[in-house]
């Protein structure tokens, strides 16, 4: 029999219509069809200037939009073979870090809701707050940031923000213990997730996972550690490796890699050099023009490896390949996590019941904004 | 070690053209070389397939992939010129399954034909739409039926 979910679902985390064909109660093939907020972004790219792009990777994963719109940053100075000063580097990384704790959070809450834990909804929303509100001093926004400028950040933080963040950090490992509790200790919530939706590393490797769930298959691959971009290669930090592979695997997964996070920004903030950095007003007065190269810039978001894929032809100033003297990319190619991601949901749900595939659909942490572009 | 590489991929394949740029070895290649090029990247530990792309150079059309060996830790980058009127390249979905989905996008949004691939339709975009958006010269001709999008 083949039934229809979604996309109208409030467990499909967006728009996302599946297709199932089920025998009884299992599933025999899951086909998701998606594209429903699909916006054109790579079309939309080929039409701006260069810095007009900025807040537009944002929108990408509005969950994680620091992530998105600092790899976007990322890609241009690789291009333009750009060196920023030691203080923007950490503000990044911090910013990126904070960014990925929020994004976990989120996930958790959404994940529990799925699971019918509307209490645990509520909870991490309360730390998750408080990263938004650290956002909201630095750069005035609390969805999307836009806070990163090619070659430097909007401005830079106030002087008490740091403090504010180290003091955030120790209530968030403190509150880490309540979240352990509440869920490790549900039956309900093991009963679902233990052992639904197993993938192995072996397995994981060939099909080409991604990010968090690769991880928690038992697979070591971290581009912080694999391609160290920024200063990640200053820092010391653990990549968290599980073996089961299953829903739960990718649920602790997660919160391991809040702890190194945690981790990861301490030590930035205290290593967080003192200098007078550029101005985002001065440095969006200067028009950015990129020579004729081809740049792939990859960094590892809160959901996996995420990659820009930049062609520029350069300055030339007439002629079909000319994009307004090297101002506008001619192509500008986004490699998502999340879509990659999302082709798993067949393999992983097939022989289950139908009722799995909600823990499943939300342990791969799905965004849509992301899928569709 | 790239140089060595690039060297053995030279003198095992035809290679219209090959550079080193960064910790990427640059490969362009005639499509016919496609798919025993990747099933020798394959083997030798190139088992990330990061990206496909297709690009409109208005005369030709270019699809790239972008792979990653975490081995070796370098990129190889496949390029291979297509003809406008007709792209089409075969499938390398056997060698990386994870390139099911992005060949469908490439084919989606780009119009490049992926022969062999096990269920090639639109991805982003309605089975019902005209035209490949990521073109140079498209221009939209959709106007959207609800009814059939569904």
């Amino acid at each position: 029999m083949i039934l229809n979910m979604g996309p109208q679902h409030p467990s499909t985390h967006g728009v996302l219509r599946l297709k199932l064909t089920i025998d009884a109660d299992t599933i025999t093939r899951v086909v998701p069809y998606m594209g429903y907020i699909h916006r054109g972004l790579e079309k939309l790219a080929e039409n701006r200037r260069y810095e007009q792009f900025t807040p537009h990777p944002d929108r990408l994963d509005y969950i994680s939009a620091m992530s998105w719109n600092g790899l976007y940053c990322q890609t241009i100075e690789k291009a333009l073979d750009l060196h920023l000063p030691e203080r923007v580097e950490y503000i990044r990384v911090i910013c990126f870090e904070l960014q990925r704790i929020a994004n976990h959070l989120m996930f958790f809450a959404a994940y529990t809701l799925d699971l019918g834990q509307t209490t645990m909804f509520i909870y991490p929303f309360q730390e998750r707050e408080w990263i938004l509100d650290l956002f909201e001093q630095i750069s005035g926004q609390r969805l999307t940031y836009n806070y990163f400028r090619i070659g430097g950040v909007s401005r830079d933080v106030p002087r008490d923000w740091p403090e504010k963040v180290s003091r955030f950090l120790d209530h968030m490992e403190k509150r880490m213990k309540v979240y352990h509790n509440m869920v490790e200790e549900n039956e309900i919530f093991l009963a679902r997730t233990k052992g639904i939706g197993v993938m192995k590393r072996e397995e994981a490797l060939r099909l080409g996972m991604l990010g968090p769930p690769l991880r928690a298959s038992g697979a070591c691959r971290d581009v912080r550690r694999d391609e160290p971009y920024s200063i990640y290669e200053r820092l010391d930090f653990d990549i968290p490796i599980l073996e089961e592979g299953d829903s739960f695997a990718r649920y602790e997964i997660r919160m391991l890699e809040i702890y190194e996070s945690i981790k990861i920004v301490r030590q930035a903030l205290t290593q967080l050099p003192d200098e007078k950095i550029p101005d985002g007003h001065d440095l969006i007065k200067q028009p950015v023009k990129v020579p004729e190269c081809e740049v792939y810039c990859r960094n590892e978001l809160p959901k996996g490896e995420g990659a820009f894929y930049l062609i520029s032809t350069g300055e030339r100033p007439e002629g079909r390949l000319a994009t307004e003297g090297g101002r506008r990319p001619y192509r500008l190619k986004i490699k998502s996590p999340a879509f990659v991601n999302l082709w798993f949901l067949d393999p992983l749900t097939r022989g289950h019941h139908i009722a799995d595939i909600i823990p499943i659909n939300s342990s791969l942490d799905l965004i849509f904004g992301e899928v569709d572009r | 070690m790239m140089e060595e590489f690039q060297k053995t991929l030279q003198e095992k394949f035809k290679i219209a053209e090959s550079i080193v740029v960064r910790n990427e070895l640059r490969v362009k290649l005639v499509r016919e070389e496609l798919l025993p090029l990747c099933k020798f990247l394959s083997e030798n530990s190139f088992d990330h397939l990061s990206c496909i792309t297709g690009i409109d150079f208005i005369e030709y059309i270019q699809v790239v992939y972008h792979l990653f060996s975490y081995e070796k830790k370098f990129w190889v980058v496949l390029k291979v010129d297509l003809q406008k009127d007709n792209p089409h390249v075969p499938t390398v979905c056997p060698v990386w399954p994870v390139a099911d989905w992005l060949e469908r996008e490439t084919y989606d949004l780009m119009g490049i034909v992926f022969d062999g691939h096990p269920d090639l339709r639109r991805i982003l975009l309605p089975e019902s739409w005209k035209g490949y958006p990521l073109r140079k010269d498209y221009v939209d001709e959709n106007e959207i039926q609800w009814g059939e999008v569904l």
